[in-house]
């Protein structure tokens, strides 16, 4: 019995993270320094970054909320990984069975087309 | 040091025991793990191979460290890619955590080598083995994706 509008399941308030950590382009940022070279410093992470060591942060607490970062200890240096499995249990929950193997043509045709610039 | 290094997290509402079962159990693994499943006597220095369903061996090591239903560390290698096999002993660390309702389940893939082709390679593959493990731990079932050994490798 729901009383009154919609209660929020708790898998949904563990997406609802996910995608409130994406929508902000800085983070986004982050996590693609990342995917890059996994596994950094702050001090690595704020390198060529027009952001503040502050900023960096606060964003990387987001980030890692939503787990789409995952810090590990080694020593006394704090490393940052990136985490994709938030990222794939999106993508599959709308993604249908038979629809994989054309979606990922499409997105090979389209990198094609576009000539990898924002490979 | 220089290595390559991955880390993936993911919380599943479960309990460590069942998770550990998951885990190790081929009843469990087949389902979520491409029709795998692993040979060993799970104690200490065992050896631990990892099966595919046309009957190579696909990964072979050794246990490290086994602490049910925490902690499980094992060296791991390629054996049928050469070129894999080549890199060695890699070294993967399963870590169970109980937090609440759910229990985070951290899985490190490491080895001491930079720019890893075995690492990258098997990076591709643990996100799906994790996102199924989670599906069927919570709902029954694993993720289509993951039922069957893909064709050609």
């Amino acid at each position: 019995m729901q009383p009154k509008g919609c209660i929020i399941e708790p898998v949904d308030a563990d997406m609802n993270k996910v995608f409130k950590a994406l929508a902000d382009p800085s983070r986004r940022q982050l996590l693609d320094r990342l995917h890059a070279n996994n596994g950094q410093t702050l001090g690595e992470l704020c390198e060529h970054l027009d952001m503040t060591r502050q900023a960096v942060t606060k964003h990387l607490a987001v980030l890692e909320e939503a787990n789409l970062v995952v810090p590990i200890w080694q020593g006394r240096e704090k490393l940052h990984y990136l985490n994709p499995v938030p990222i794939y249990e999106i993508a599959e929950r709308w993604i249908g069975k038979f629809e994989r193997g054309r979606l990922r043509v499409l997105a090979e045709l389209k990198k094609k087309l576009e000539g990898e610039t924002n490979a | 040091m220089p290595s390559s290094r991955f880390v993936y997290v993911t919380y599943i509402r479960t309990t460590p025991e069942k998770l550990w079962q998951a885990l190790i159990e081929p009843e469990f693994t087949s389902r979520y793990w491409a029709e795998t499943w692993q040979e060993s006597e799970w104690k200490p220095g065992a050896s631990w191979r990892l099966m595919i369903p046309d009957g190579r061996v696909g990964d072979s090591g050794e246990v490290l460290e086994i602490e049910p239903p925490r902690r499980l560390v094992l060296s791991w290698r390629n054996e049928f890619r050469p070129e894999l096999r080549a890199e060695g002993y890699s070294r993967l660390t399963y870590e169970i955590e109980k937090q609440g309702e759910s229990v985070k389940l951290t899985v490190i893939h490491e080895i001491e080598k930079p720019g890893s082709k075995f690492i990258e390679a098997v990076s591709g593959g643990w996100p799906m083995i994790l996102a199924s493990l989670k599906s069927l731990l919570e709902t029954g079932e694993p993720l289509e994706e993951t039922r069957r050994w893909p064709e050609g490798i």
